[in-house]
């Protein structure tokens, strides 16, 4: 193991916020699609001609990620190199 | 036979493989063949890592059943696929950086390459090939089948002649073009999947008169179909959460994920695929199950689940439209299968052949070698699709949860636990690849969840036991011999 301490520090630190996101995501998910969709169907709300709880749960989720990724990439992720200097693949 | 949507579909697959094989040539590399043919000289930018993710993902998902279950389960089946949007972010994030660093220094070409240079032990090495030959071999029939039948339902050219159109179109590619051209196309497919989807679907509730109008036809037939439950209520939410694992989280540990993700150039490329991986499997997976829920109120009564997208397609397309979006979801079963394949034969040459058969061998001779075991494993697959034997169909059924019960935790602890060791490796292995089959086999989805659950608890545990386990042991041997 003699790659640099830092960029493993780095590397380790974005794993654990993939982990917080997929944590996050799966929350959102799940509160919408069964805290809304377990009522009767005929007592279901609409948006947009779908179901409310499809709506949020599906839907917004994947939009609320899609966000949420591309925020937490630009904000939080390091750009570091991932040469390593002792051996190059030739 | 629909002549127009045959000639659309044809000349779209030919484009995009002509585009595909085009593309890769442009790169000048002087790196080594094996570097080259299997892992594309590590030169992937971010947008062709994102997509040839995504595509890769297409065999995760066929093996839910896609669009034809969602067809006959309703909305709570398009809610259990939308786990697989995890992948687009949390793959590349988990194995990370840290899986490129390593693997560099590593100088590994193969996810056995990872393992064996980690754990150094021959039987991970030959266990972990033997995993990837048998079961990825196995999940190629499968889909040379299902690409067989679509183009068969589509053209109505006889099964026979749809394999065989099939099979040399693949062959031909993945033989000369190695993992930089299979990339490229993926990035190809990807991008009409993006698009094709987005048209089918607008098509769809144009046919059904709104997706209100669509709603109240699919309540009016069965109200459980747009609740999250499924048709029958049967889809319980420990069971659809499970899912997270199987399609989800778990996908990490498949050996044409991880490939992928020591493939990448930068930084930079791995965060813009990241970004755009995320928004490309979100919006496929969503608009592809839905397409399935949807045709339900417009084109009832269908009944072979793979039939559903081509027959609804040629209902609310114009037929020369329909073959090019439907050049999408073909294409997707042919670039897995190029990648799976490629796969294989890596793990006969590299990790057989180069460790333990004859290691000093030469350049010519491992590119020629490595071209003649595509090409034969190609052939060989061509004749068990022809008449597929039942083992092959019942080992399918086992390939993606077992893969990942097998390498999950080799992989993932390997990476970040540093007591992490051989014993508990090969424990683990043999732990998930058991359990997994056992419970499939006689008790499928013990505790109301997916069986790959189960499995992958019981192999973190083996992991960590016999880790902790062996290393006492060298331990103790260290102190008596000094």
């Amino acid at each position: 193991m003699n790659v640099n301490k830092d960029r493993i520090k780095i590397a380790h630190k974005e794993a654990l916020i993939g982990i917080g996101l997929v944590l996050f995501h799966f929350i959102w998910w799940f509160s919408f699609a069964y805290g809304l969709g377990s009522t009767d169907v005929d007592n279901y709300s609409y948006i947009l001609g779908f179901p409310a709880w499809f709506f949020y749960s599906c839907i917004m989720g994947i939009i609320v990620m899609s966000i949420f990724v591309s925020l937490i990439v630009k904000l939080f992720f390091t750009e570091i190199s991932l040469e390593n200097e002792e051996f190059e693949d030739r | 036979m629909n002549t127009e949507a045959s000639i659309t579909l044809f000349t779209s697959i030919a484009l995009i493989f002509f585009i595909g094989f085009m593309a890769s040539r442009q790169q000048k590399t002087n790196q080594s063949f094996i570097l080259d043919y299997y892992l594309g000289g590590r030169s992937l930018g971010g947008f062709v890592l994102a997509m040839t993710m995504t595509a890769t993902y297409g065999s995760a998902s066929s093996f839910i059943g896609g669009p034809g279950v969602a067809y006959n389960e309703g909305l709570g089946w398009v809610l259990l696929s939308v786990t697989q949007v995890a992948t687009g972010y949390f793959t590349l994030m988990i194995l990370g950086k840290k899986f490129a660093l390593i693997t560099k220094q590593y100088r590994a070409v193969t996810m056995v390459d990872f393992l064996k240079t980690r754990y150094q032990s021959k039987p991970v090495v030959i266990l972990s090939a033997l995993s990837i030959i048998v079961f990825l071999f196995s999940a190629m029939a499968a889909q040379w089948i299902g690409g067989a039948r679509l183009i068969e339902s589509l053209t109505g050219l006889s099964y026979h002649t749809a394999l065989l159109i099939f099979v040399v179109t693949v062959l031909i590619y993945v033989t000369f073009g190695g993992f930089r051209a299979v990339t490229f196309t993926d990035a190809i497919q990807g991008s009409i999947m993006f698009i094709g989807t987005f048209i089918l679907l607008i098509a769809i509730i144009i046919a059904g008169g709104g997706i209100s109008s669509i709603m109240t036809d699919l309540q009016t037939e069965n109200p459980n179909l747009i609740s999250p439950f499924g048709a029958d209520g049967s889809l319980t939410p420990t069971y659809v959460s499970s899912y997270w694992v199987l399609v989800g989280v778990g996908v990490v540990a498949l050996p044409q994920i991880a490939v992928r993700a020591m493939s990448y150039q930068n930084a930079r490329s791995y965060h813009r695929a990241l970004i755009i991986g995320t928004v490309v499997v979100g919006v496929i997976m969503l608009n592809m199950h839905l397409i399935g829920v949807f045709a339900r109120p417009i084109l009832p009564g269908i009944e072979v689940g793979d039939k559903v997208m081509p027959l609804v397609a040629l209902e609310v397309l114009p037929a020369w439209l329909s073959g090019i979006v439907l050049a999408a979801p073909l294409a997707a079963i042919m670039s897995t299968v190029d990648s799976l394949l490629l796969l294989v034969s890596s793990s006969i040459v590299k990790d057989v052949y180069i460790n333990y058969i004859n290691p000093a061998v030469s350049q010519r001779h491992v590119r020629r070698l490595s071209i003649i075991i595509t090409g034969v494993l190609g052939i060989i697959v061509y004749l068990l699709a022809v008449q597929p034997p039942d083992l092959i169909i019942w080992l399918n059924l086992f390939a993606i949860g077992g893969l990942e019960a097998v390498f999950i935790w080799p992989i993932v602890l390997g990476l970040y636990w540093k007591n992490a060791n051989k014993d508990g490796a090969l424990a683990s292995m043999i732990a998930g690849m058991a359990s997994y089959m056992i419970f499939e086999t006689f008790s499928p989805n013990p505790f109301g969840m997916h069986s790959v659950v189960t499995s992958m608890a019981l192999a973190l545990i083996a992991f960590i036991c016999f880790s902790l386990v062996g290393n006492k042991y060298r331990q103790q041997r260290a102190s008596f011999t000094n």
